[in-house]
């Protein structure tokens, strides 16, 4: 224990520079996967002809295990933090995709009818019906991929894109158990708090009628 | 006078099926006229038709003898109220929200549409106070249906379209909204579409009565009217001879329906009458000749006499057996 507390202040600058690399790198990755994501579904959830190829595409890139898509992309793409980006945003789609899709078309028919036959358009019923009732759906993919990303964001280190795979790695090479848990328990943490974070958002943004 | 009119529609879906075989009727202005049927028989698709949820295959719906097709379909529907079954209150609008839906997408003043919520809850007798800030789950089925009313009318169309507005409400919350619409529409005086497949609603409420088959109209015609003559036996048999017998006024009743208290022989004078005529139509005639017999005929052949006296038998008869 002793230990661990020793390592962790000598090396404070590795780990908190590591730590914030790995924010960054779940951070921006979470954001560009919502931006694809959510409209895709939305796109989807409205043309359903193409929402099975479009799901199963993604369900294929999740499948690949993660260390190998690393690999992958890294004669494609070179090394660094773009590489990293690309390999975690290709697996945050799938959560966000398929819960924004179903949360979508899991909206009552009835309620939907309603709103077309009181004469809104299909872009009011889209923002005014469906997506406030799709919303705690989209919200849990959303948080789905947010452990996801943050876990495997400690792979970036094999592409040099850092992170707290850094630190872990280092640790490894060296025997150096302390060091490792130095890593690893900041990544355990960082997923559970996103996680709290989006739990705290989602039950602002589910709306108060469903509630009762 | 008229104001929806539909000239020649079919409807032929994708997979073959015709909903609507060449339908031509009018819609009086200003009444409440039920399209009723054995589900499957085209009622929904034909009042859909209306604010064009469903578009012709060929022929053309008027409304004020505009043609509709020509119209926006939104701005069409933004003018038409419009009452589903499974209510289809918005969930996560509260009651006032919801009421103000059509008032706010046409871009109604906010002081306006609030008075208008205030005043349309007050008239289905829920308390603005109590219920305009509350969310649709909140309230009972009775409830939520009576703000899916307030809804349509929100902002005061010409023409509402209720599809099976009561079906899914347990009977005593249907039989006070059958009640409280029959009030509603003495008051507003609006043109409601209504499809039912329950015949005792639509005697209840109607003005008028369409009764359809298989995509076409077997009998448009007043609740009176349709209990004393029915087109076809599948007319008869959809009413339902107890309410044929039940609900029918004395008044109504056809002579031929009294042949067995008529006289065979005459002893004074008599005046030909046709078998179809009705009990008030003959009293109309004896009025003027209180000693005569009436010869009642069918098809030239004389079915027998009657008189005051026969009449006033008849409606001794008839109070008995009525249930």
């Amino acid at each position: 224990m002793n230990k661990f507390i020793t390592t962790i202040a000598d090396r404070s600058d590795l780990i908190i520079e590591a730590l914030f690399q790995h924010i960054y790198l779940s951070f921006v990755s979470l954001l560009i996967g919502v931006l694809i994501a959510l409209p895709l579904g939305m796109f989807i959830a409205r043309y359903r002809k193409y929402a099975e190829s479009i799901i199963g595409i993604t369900a294929v890139f999740q499948t690949i295990p993660s260390l190998a898509l690393f690999g992958f992309l890294v004669p494609l793409i070179g090394i660094g933090s773009k590489t990293a980006l690309i390999a975690l945003i290709i697996y945050a789609l799938l959560p966000i995709l398929r819960n924004t899709y179903t949360g979508l078309t899991s909206v009552d028919g009835s309620i939907i009818e309603a709103g077309k036959g009181m004469g809104m358009t299909e872009n009011q019923i889209l923002v005014k019906i469906e997506l406030p009732l799709a919303l705690p759906f989209i919200m849990a993919g959303i948080r789905t991929a947010t452990v996801l990303t943050v876990g495997i964001a400690t792979l970036a280190t094999f592409v040099g894109a850092g992170g707290l795979g850094d630190v872990i790695y280092r640790g490894l090479q060296t025997y150096n158990n302390s060091l490792v848990l130095a890593g690893a328990l900041p990544v355990a943490i960082l997923a559970i708090l996103f996680d709290v974070i989006l739990k705290i958002v989602e039950k602002r943004v589910t709306p108060k009628g469903l509630k009762v | 006078m008229i104001i929806i009119s539909f000239k020649k529609v079919t409807k032929r879906f994708a997979d073959g099926t015709e909903a609507l075989k060449d339908i031509t009727i009018t819609i009086p202005r200003n009444e409440l006229t039920v399209i009723i049927g054995p589900s499957g028989c085209g009622k929904t698709t034909l009042m859909k038709m209306i604010n064009r949820l469903e578009t012709p295959t060929s022929g053309e719906v008027y409304i004020d003898e505009h043609p509709i097709l020509s119209k926006d379909p939104v701005d069409l529907r933004r003018s038409i109220g419009y009452v589903i079954q499974k209510i289809g209150l918005l969930p996560h609008l509260t009651i006032e929200e919801n009421i103000a839906l059509v008032p706010n997408l046409v871009g109604w003043k906010k002081s306006e549409t609030s008075d208008r919520v205030n005043e349309l809850l007050e008239m289905v007798e829920l308390d603005p106070e109590i219920y305009k800030n509350r969310y649709p789950l909140e309230l009972s089925g009775g409830q939520q249906q009576r703000v899916g009313v307030c809804r349509a009318l929100a902002s005061n169309p010409e023409i509402i379209l209720m599809d099976e507005p009561f079906s899914a409400l347990d009977p005593i919350s249907r039989e006070q909204l059958q009640i409280e619409l029959h009030h509603l529409q003495k008051k507003i005086k609006k043109t409601i579409v209504f499809v039912t497949h329950d015949m005792d609603e639509a005697l209840d409420i109607a003005d008028n009565i369409i009764i359809m088959r298989d995509g076409q109209i077997e009998q448009m015609a007043t609740p009176s009217e349709i209990l004393s003559y029915q087109v076809n036996d599948f007319v008869r048999e959809f009413i339902g001879m107890k309410r044929i017998n039940g609900k029918k006024v004395f008044g109504d009743r056809r002579l031929k329906e009294l042949k067995s208290l008529f006289d065979t022989t005459v002893d004074r004078e008599v005046e030909p009458v046709q078998s179809s005529i009705s009990v008030k139509q003959a009293v109309h005639i004896l009025k003027n000749k209180p000693q005569i017999l009436l010869e009642v005929k069918e098809k030239g052949e004389v079915l027998g006499y009657l008189g005051y006296d026969h009449l006033l038998q008849a409606a001794v008869n008839w109070s008995g057996t009525d249930e």
